[in-house]
């Protein structure tokens, strides 16, 4: 490759952002060519990144397609680069924006083009994000994600979108601004905000812990994990459907990324005094809001409930320094990525049609809707974690490394195992069997051509992860054994330290 | 080839149904499926003759499946001697059963969504039955649970099917806790989740410890535990077993494929595929023979009472189980699988006959509004006294063969487990024999107690519902007498090869077949004597229940009540949960973590005194939070303490 491949890929949506901008004419003229221009280019970015994908090395355990120009200043460059744990989230970007552009196509008719535009510069921040390989460049791309989501939630949310915007800006501003004191600090201190170079440089301990605690508020409030979750089922019940998906498949994940490539190898130290720390919220976080999920009455909520749950099994797998707790964790992410964006589109195909997200209201569906029945099915057996689907794989990797490492963690984060079947299935009961009773129902159209087309591509990948997650597991394996060296030198510095000090 | 057919046609005939079944109408799905499950059942009667007969024991890799650091998975077919007994009998009773429901399904407007089920609960029992590594085993294991779930719950708009449908799910998640968590201590302990690596290194952890739950407990026994407990939930045994009446809500076909023959006997399955393990966890096999004794005794004492014909055959299922489970517990795996064997024949004959009987009365289930038709619907009269013979364990009958070996086995362990589950066996066995005949009693004989409209329709089954019948019933004659001789007779060694394991030490099996008299002849008298005194309640003085149940009415209702197992789950578990859960949400995250958070955030500069004085008068849940962060400080400390 000798042409800047990840840059163009990154900037590309931009692109066609500024295509939709500068389209004149009558409101219905601006809005067509706005959605086909939208479609357009993120289906030719998600090609492009297939390209990406074919040239990648899965052997390779370091960066590739390595960019770097001089940029703010000293040290500070705009470096790019992916490696086997950046690439699936930026694969999983491109796949599922031409499906929120097609989820959108009817249901969003006020502002078409700002709309379309704020989607194709969030696909930009978001492979950007994951993509940048300098801290300065993470942080702009990792914070300006939240402005066109402010404003898709703003904007075209529901009724009490406001609040919910508040409460989504509230918490993720606490966390940014201690990120951002971090990186400074990082900057002022050594002279470069280069990842790659940030992991050589060996920082102090004490340092580390409070580096740890600040980069723990940013990416903890966005993955997010207990207590600071409750800005995530407000967000998602306001959020327009196609928000409600890039929110709960990638925006979440930014988080978990996050301690991937930042925490845990710049600050391995801190990392290891704080661990029981994360396995203790993220157990927290998946007894409590599993419990919680099962007394929803609002359809989104009990999904967002269900997503921090599964973010508990992220954060456990992460902090495992296990190959399985790791890998299985990455794979979590990706497959959540996939059920909840599936799940929060079978959402909202219902609530095109009845204007409303409240579990009681529905009932019966299957008898007149069988095709939706099905992938509604696929979705929730997923979300359950049922072996053949993508579910299964990362969350019985991520047990498979907490009980190497602690059996109370394993043994608590399993009994997911049987709640998460008990809130989804409910849902499940609730909404698609019994009689159809409600005269409103009665002429509820089954899944449209375009719904097929939105659904059909996720039960596919659902099931063929679950079969074959090979060609995803494969690109993990380099990196992560990586990750897991270094954690384990860092261990044993800790180790050494502890006996020096009880020597003394 | 032979094998990736046997277990791959099933599934093609459920694509095919499934997702074409609207183009394919009925009819097209009737063949589809019937004819593919009808090719892989008579393929897999050349498999067995080839693994069990010839001993050509075979693992078919097929693709790899989950790779991460050491733990590898693939997609394997192992064909042992086990599993070709195992394919034998789910091919078989499967085809019967999808040729019944050709006819028990008539009229049914969604019938190729139920033979698409039918298919892939095979196809998933299939790849539960031949799995070469754990993970397989539970995908196989959750499959079938998926299907039992959409079979149960087919009539999906009966709100009790769909009730039934999540209770079986979520009761078999309890269970499947359990097993998950076993598999991730083998792979902590083995390095490896592959049957044969796994077994190889076995002897060498007898003895050792293993850190679980901040305790140290023996490695085997932890471990054989941890999959027992998914043993119990898929084969309902004694705390798990709530589920198995109320799937009785499915179709008929259903109960005696997936909840008799099949998919409940995968827990016996995987106890013996898992012998080398659990040989060497002496008290893991003394819980097994706890637990299967106690579900044989519970299991009977309710079906004595029960009125709907299809939940006394689902407690005598839970019941053989039970017996299957002791036989595993005292090392006579043989004797188990033997047992696991003749009665998916005469279970699944029962069960059908059961179907056919409630088709005859018109969708009638309770027995109190049935009786005098033995006439009228001769056959099924006649098959459904086979079913019983059979499960009765009178001689010459199937049962008798597996049942006696069973409670020979367990009087051969000579251990104080094995007479417990010996005297409580031949206890159930005269219950069995009892409430086998009231069931018969009350369905063909004495008054009608039918309405006359019913009982003017009651007719004798289309022969598609009879022939596959027959077959059962051939199976439930024969299965025992010819076969005794190879699962449990003088070629066992050669039969079972390597595929199931028994130590040295462990004679139970051996000293069965040295029993005194008393011990072989005793199952059949408390068996007559079941029968007898059935015939004596039911036909000869038929007042007399009613007059029992009222004399010992506190034991009746216990009975009758179920052991008020669901009462009790429901409070403990059902409703504390919904309360807990509400009690989160509301105080938990609305309450405090918003009401402080950003909701307080403005108004907490404001009226931090209100606050605080509010925080005095006394709010439960704030303390009850306050507890809370308690326990996350404690838990992350202890944590620490661990990690240090």
């Amino acid at each position: 490759m000798d042409w800047p491949i990840l840059s163009t890929l990154t900037f590309l949506p931009l692109v066609g952002a500024l295509f939709i901008l500068v389209v004149r004419g009558e409101a219905d003229v601006v809005a067509r060519n706005a959605r086909n221009i939208a479609l357009w280019t993120t289906v030719i970015t998600f090609f492009l990144s297939l390209l990406l994908w074919i040239n990648f090395d899965v052997e390779e355990a370091g960066f590739q397609f390595e960019e770097r120009v001089g940029w703010i200043a000293e040290g500070i460059d705009y470096h790019m680069g992916i490696d086997g744990m950046s690439l699936p989230f930026i694969l999983l970007t491109t796949f599922l924006l031409p499906i929120c552009i097609l989820a959108s196509w009817t249901s969003i008719q006020t502002r078409v083009r700002e709309y379309m535009i704020a989607f194709l510069v969030m696909e930009t921040l978001m492979i950007g994000v994951f993509g940048a390989l300098d801290f300065v460049l993470f942080y702009l791309f990792f914070e300006g994600g939240l402005i066109p989501m402010f404003l898709l939630i703003g904007i075209w949310g529901s009724d009490n979108r406001v609040y919910a915007t508040f409460k989504f800006f509230l918490y993720t501003l606490l966390g940014s601004v201690l990120m951002l004191l971090g990186i400074l600090w990082l900057y002022f201190q050594f002279g470069t905000t280069d990842i790659p170079e940030l992991m050589r440089a060996g920082i102090d301990p004490f340092w580390q812990r409070l580096l740890w605690l600040a980069f723990f508020a940013a990416f903890a409030v966005k993955i997010p994990m207990w207590p600071v979750h409750t800005w995530l089922p407000d967000a998602h019940v306001q959020a327009p459907t196609a928000g409600s998906v890039i929110l709960a498949a990638v925006l979440l994940k930014i988080g978990g990324y996050g301690f991937l490539r930042i925490s845990i190898p710049i600050l391995p130290d801190a990392t290891v005094t704080f661990t029981p720390l994360v396995y203790a919220l993220s157990i927290i976080a998946i007894v409590y809001t599993s419990l919680v999920a099962l007394m929803q009455e609002d359809m989104k909520k009990l999904i967002a409930y269900s997503s921090i749950a599964h973010m508990g099994f992220v954060t456990i797998g992460l902090f495992t320094f296990t190959p399985a707790g790791v890998e299985g964790a990455i794979m979590v992410m990706l497959s959540h990525g996939l059920v909840s964006a599936a799940l929060f589109l079978c959402v909202g195909v219902v609530y095109d049609r009845m204007h409303t997200r409240e579990i009681a209201r529905y009932g019966g569906l299957v008898n007149r809707m069988p095709l939706y029945a099905f992938c509604f099915l696929v979705f929730t057996l997923a979300n359950v974690g049922l072996p053949g689907t993508s579910g299964f794989v990362g969350e019985f990797l991520v047990l498979v490394g907490a009980f190497q490492v602690n059996t109370w963690v394993a043994f608590l984060a399993t009994t997911s195992v049987i709640l998460s079947a008990a809130y989804a299935l409910w849902l499940y009961r609730r909404v698609v069997f019994g009689e159809l009773t409600r005269a409103d129902l009665m002429s509820i159209l089954d899944l449209n051509r375009r719904e097929v087309a939105i659904l059909a591509p996720l039960v596919a990948l659902i099931i063929l992860f679950g079969v074959w997650p090979v060609p995803i597991l494969e690109l993990f394996h380099a990196p992560v054994e990586n990750l897991i060296e270094q954690h384990e030198a860092a261990l044993q510095g800790v180790r050494n330290t502890l006996s020096f000090a009880a020597a003394q | 080839m032979l094998y990736g057919l046997i277990v791959f046609l099933p599934l093609i005939g459920a694509i095919l149904a499934g997702l074409f079944g609207r183009w394919l109408g009925d009819r097209g799905s009737h063949m589809v499926t019937c004819g593919l499950v009808t090719a892989s059942a008579l393929l897999s009667v050349p498999a067995f003759w080839f693994v069990a007969i010839q001993g050509n024991v075979q693992i078919v890799e097929l693709f790899p499946w989950i790779i991460s650091g050491d733990l590898e998975a693939s997609w394997a077919l192992r064909v042992d001697q086990l599993t070709a007994v195992m394919l034998v009998v789910v091919t078989s009773v499967s085809a019967v059963v999808h040729w019944y429901s050709i006819g028990y399904m008539h009229g049914d407007p969604h019938q190729p969504r139920f033979f698409a089920y039918l298919s892939l609960f095979t196809f998933a029992m299939l790849s539960l039955v031949t799995a070469d590594n754990f993970i397989q085993m539970f995908f196989g294991w959750e499959g079938v649970g998926l299907c039992s779930y959409l079979l149960i719950g087919f009539w999906y708009h009966k709100p009790s099917a769909n009730a039934a449908a999540i209770k079986a799910f979520i009761v078999n998640r309890v269970g499947d806790f359990g097993f998950a968590l076993g598999i991730c201590a083998v792979f902590f302990v083995f390095q490896s989740v592959e049957f044969d690596p796994v077994f190889e290194a076995v002897p060498r952890f007898v003895g050792t410890d293993i850190e679980f739950l901040g305790m140290h407990f023996d490695t085997l026994t932890v471990i054989t535990i941890l999959l027992f407990i998914g043993a119990m939930g898929k084969s309902a045994q004694i705390g798990l077993h709530t589920w198995l009446p109320d799937a009785m809500e499915g179709p008929t076909p259903v109960s005696a494929l997936i909840h008799a023959a099949t998919m409940v006997t995968a827990g016996v399955f995987m106890v013996a595929r898992l012998s080398p393990m659990f040989e060497y966890a002496e008290f893991t096999l003394m819980l097994v023979t706890i637990v299967g004794a106690l579900t044989a005794i519970m299991a009977a004492t309710i079906g004595l009472v029960q009125n709907d014909i299809k939940r006394v055959i689902a407690y005598s299922t839970c019941s053989q189980l039970g017996y299957m489970f002791f036989a595993c517990g005292v090392s006579a795996y043989q004797a188990g699988v033997f047992h696991l064997f003749t009665h998916a024949f005469f279970k699944a004959l029962l069960f059908l006959g059961a179907g056919s009987v409630i088709h005859a009365f018109s969708g009638e289930q309770d027995m109190r509004r049935m009786g005098g038709v033995w006439r009228m619907i001769p056959t099924t009269y006649a098959l459904m006294w086979i079913g019983s013979l059979a499960l009765g364990g009178i001689p010459l009958f199937a049962g008798f063969y597996s049942k006696d070996i069973v409670l020979e086995a367990a009087w051969g362990a000579h251990s104080g487990v094995g007479q417990l589950a010996f005297v409580l066996g031949i206890i159930a066995a005269g219950l069995t024999a009892f409430y086998s005949w009231r069931l018969l009693f009350m369905t063909f004989h004495g008054h009608s107690r039918a309405s006359h409209d019913v009982l003017h329709h009651v007719h004798e089954s289309p022969p598609v519902m009879i022939v596959p019948l027959l077959f059962l019933a051939a199976g439930a004659v024969f299965a025992g007498m010819l076969f005794a001789p190879l699962f449990v007779g003088d070629s066992m060694a050669a039969f079972w090869g390597d595929s199931i394991f028994v130590r040295a030490t462990h004679t139970a099996l051996e000293e069965a077949h040295h029993a005194p008299l008393w011990v072989k002849l005793l199952p059949l008298v408390v068996a007559i004597t079941g029968i007898g005194t059935a015939y004596w309640m039911y036909i000869a003085r038929p007042e007399l229940p009613a007059r029992l149940a009222e004399q010992h009415r506190e034991l009746y209702r216990f009975f009758l009540n179920k052991w008020y197992w669901d009462e009790l789950y429901d409070v403990l578990f059902v409703r504390s949960a919904c309360a807990i859960g509400t009690f989160f949400w509301k105080k938990g995250d609305e309450a405090t973590i918003d009401g402080y958070g950003p909701n307080g955030v403005a108004s907490r500069v404001l009226d931090i005194a209100r606050r605080a004085a509010r925080l005095q008068t006394g709010y439960v849940y704030h303390y009850a939070f306050v507890m809370l962060i308690g326990l996350v400080a404690f838990v992350t400390w202890y944590l620490f303490i661990v990690g240090m």
